[in-house]
């Protein structure tokens, strides 16, 4: 069995070869520091900006409006404290989601330690925020909505182009977490009205530990890192420059052909729930079946669990992902599931299999060729399902 | 994440003793208020020795590794054998779980226990 399927692309991809080729200069022959005056250091300093203009470009945001930051974890850091932090004066109020990625969520955790005020929406069953639970939790003193674009378990996209016009009324600044949406959905930061946008590169076939902060011109945001005087004096540090020239690559390959990849994403998608659900007894499909990413399958099989099935899968060569409270390090079940109402055991059988451009119709047909016998198999050994 | 040993392993793909003992003796179902996992086990038993023993799991992988193996550890002892076997021989036995898994065996000790008290719930002879 030397077949390997790799059907976690949610969780990282793979870095695309005309990607680590833009990288490897910068690894060897050209090592000067982008802040030096020489030949070396202009040359690394062109290439930051070649990437900035890259990325501006995908985003429809200007030049100056691109910070690199050491990731998505980061960057969704420095936008939520750096907004409250700077804007504290003004209210300090904040609205967000349940489902946010744990580096929004944590984040706003701390925050109430200092005396910020959270709202977590709740959202809908099909694991979308109702607008008008957002227009209600406004108050005076809101300062930042921060709602994710497209959910990293779910694959569940929110309705930003609302959510922008909003917080534009209102005069409130608004954040999104675009890590999962990046290279896979168009985004204009223009014509959503968004003012911070999160993203990194390791999740559209870039290298991992690199990734953008989109500031609009004229938001107040404290400065992430001190020192130096990198990224406009806001992110100081000797910049990753592989790795951002890497992003810049990453991306512009990404974005390029989003219309022909999604198409082809979906109709794969959409064939492989209908197969699951019509081969597998008692199967959920988790998130909205429309409104969510080309690439995202989100299932919960009933009375079994997901590490479990990850494992069985892991010998059949096919690498896979669960919201299982055992597979979670902090054996709680996705926050995700629970927001969307699962009880706890099913949230328990939940199986996420996210797809890229590569996997194939093959690879669709040897899944669901391997994954009904392996439910049948577990189902047998649950004490939660009666004579089988 | 930590790599689960070879012995787990093999109990996970191949679990012994798997199923349900239509007329057992005793039964024990424990439910783990960590992760929210859920255990049972069959005995039979006969003069005072387990004699056959089924398990069914509804949990990860370590969960249903230790449920093989200490079917395995209690089968053909006295209650009074199976009842001194700690989740910590239970993973030994399996050479090992990663740590964040330890708390998975205590699911088949406690299994074993409640299906030994069930049982002498149930023909308290000494009344
Ligand atoms: C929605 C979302 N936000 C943030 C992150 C964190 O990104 P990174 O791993 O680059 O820090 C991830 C990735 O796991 C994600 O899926
Ligand atoms: S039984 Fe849930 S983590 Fe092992």
């Amino acid at each position: 069995m030397n077949r390997i399927i790799y059907l976690d692309n949610a969780a990282t991809t793979r870095l695309n070869p005309k990607v680590l080729d833009s990288m490897l200069p910068y690894l060897k022959e050209s090592y000067g520091n982008p802040s030096s005056i020489h030949f070396l250091g202009r040359e690394n300093k062109k290439a930051i900006d070649k990437a900035r203009e890259q990325v501006a470009k995908s985003l429809n945001a200007q030049f100056n409006e691109i910070f690199f930051t050491g990731g998505g974890s980061e960057s969704d850091n420095w936008a939520i404290k750096g907004v409250a932090f700077a804007n504290e004066s003004k209210g300090k109020h904040i609205i967000t989601t349940n489902i946010e990625h744990h580096a929004v969520l944590h984040t706003c955790k701390y925050l109430e330690k200092y005396g910020f005020e959270i709202t977590y929406l709740p959202v809908k069953s099909n694991g979308i925020i109702d607008i008008e639970d957002l227009k209600k939790a406004i108050r005076e003193d809101t300062i930042l909505i921060s709602v994710m674009f497209a959910n990293n378990e779910i694959g569940t996209i929110q309705p930003i182009k609302e959510i922008g016009e909003i917080a534009r009324e209102k005069g409130i600044y608004f954040h999104t977490d675009a890590v999962q949406a990046i290279g896979h959905i168009p985004i204009d930061v223009k014509e959503l009205n968004i003012d911070l946008l999160s993203l990194s590169a390791h999740k559209f076939n870039g290298p991992k530990g690199v990734g953008v902060l989109y500031i609009k011109s004229g938001v107040n945001i404290l400065s992430m890192i001190h020192g130096g005087g990198q990224e406009r004096g806001k992110r100081a540090g000797t910049e990753n420059v592989a790795g951002i020239v890497g992003l810049g690559e990453a991306i512009e390959i990404a974005t390029k052909d989003i219309e022909k990849k999604s198409k082809y994403l979906i109709t794969l998608r959409d064939r492989t729930i209908k197969e699951l659900i019509n081969r597998i007894p008692d199967t959920i499909l988790n998130g909205d079946p429309k409104k969510r990413l080309p690439g995202n399958i989100n299932v919960c099989f009933k009375y079994i669990e997901g590490e479990s099935i990850l494992l069985m899968l892991d010998m059949k060569g096919l690498a896979a992902s669960s919201g299982s409270a055992c597979t979670s390090g902090s054996l709680k079940p996705s926050h995700v599931l629970l927001a969307i109402g699962l009880p706890h055991e099913i949230a328990h059988g939940s199986l996420r299999l996210t797809l890229s451009e590569e996997t194939t119709d093959k690879d669709m047909e040897y899944l669901l060729e391997v994954l009904p016998p392996i439910v049948e198999n577990l189902r047998k050994m649950s004490p939660l399902i009666k004579n089988k | 994440m930590e790599e689960y040993s070879k012995k787990v392993m093999d109990h996970f793909f191949n679990p012994r003793n798997v199923g349900v003992i239509e007329d057992a003796d005793a039964i024990g179902e424990v439910g783990n208020p960590v992760c929210g996992d859920i255990m049972k086990m069959y005995l039979k038993i006969k003069d005072n020795v387990i004699t056959e023993i089924k398990f069914q799991t509804f949990g990860c992988g370590a969960a249903v590794a230790t449920s093989s193996m200490v079917t395995e550890m209690v089968k053909g002892k006295t209650l009074e054998q199976a009842l001194e076997i700690t989740n910590k021989n239970v993973a030994e036995a399996l050479d090992g779980l990663p740590p964040i898994k330890m708390h998975c065996s205590n699911l088949a000790e406690s299994a074993i226990k409640a299906a030994i008290d069930d049982y002498r719930k149930k023909n308290d002879h000494r009344k």
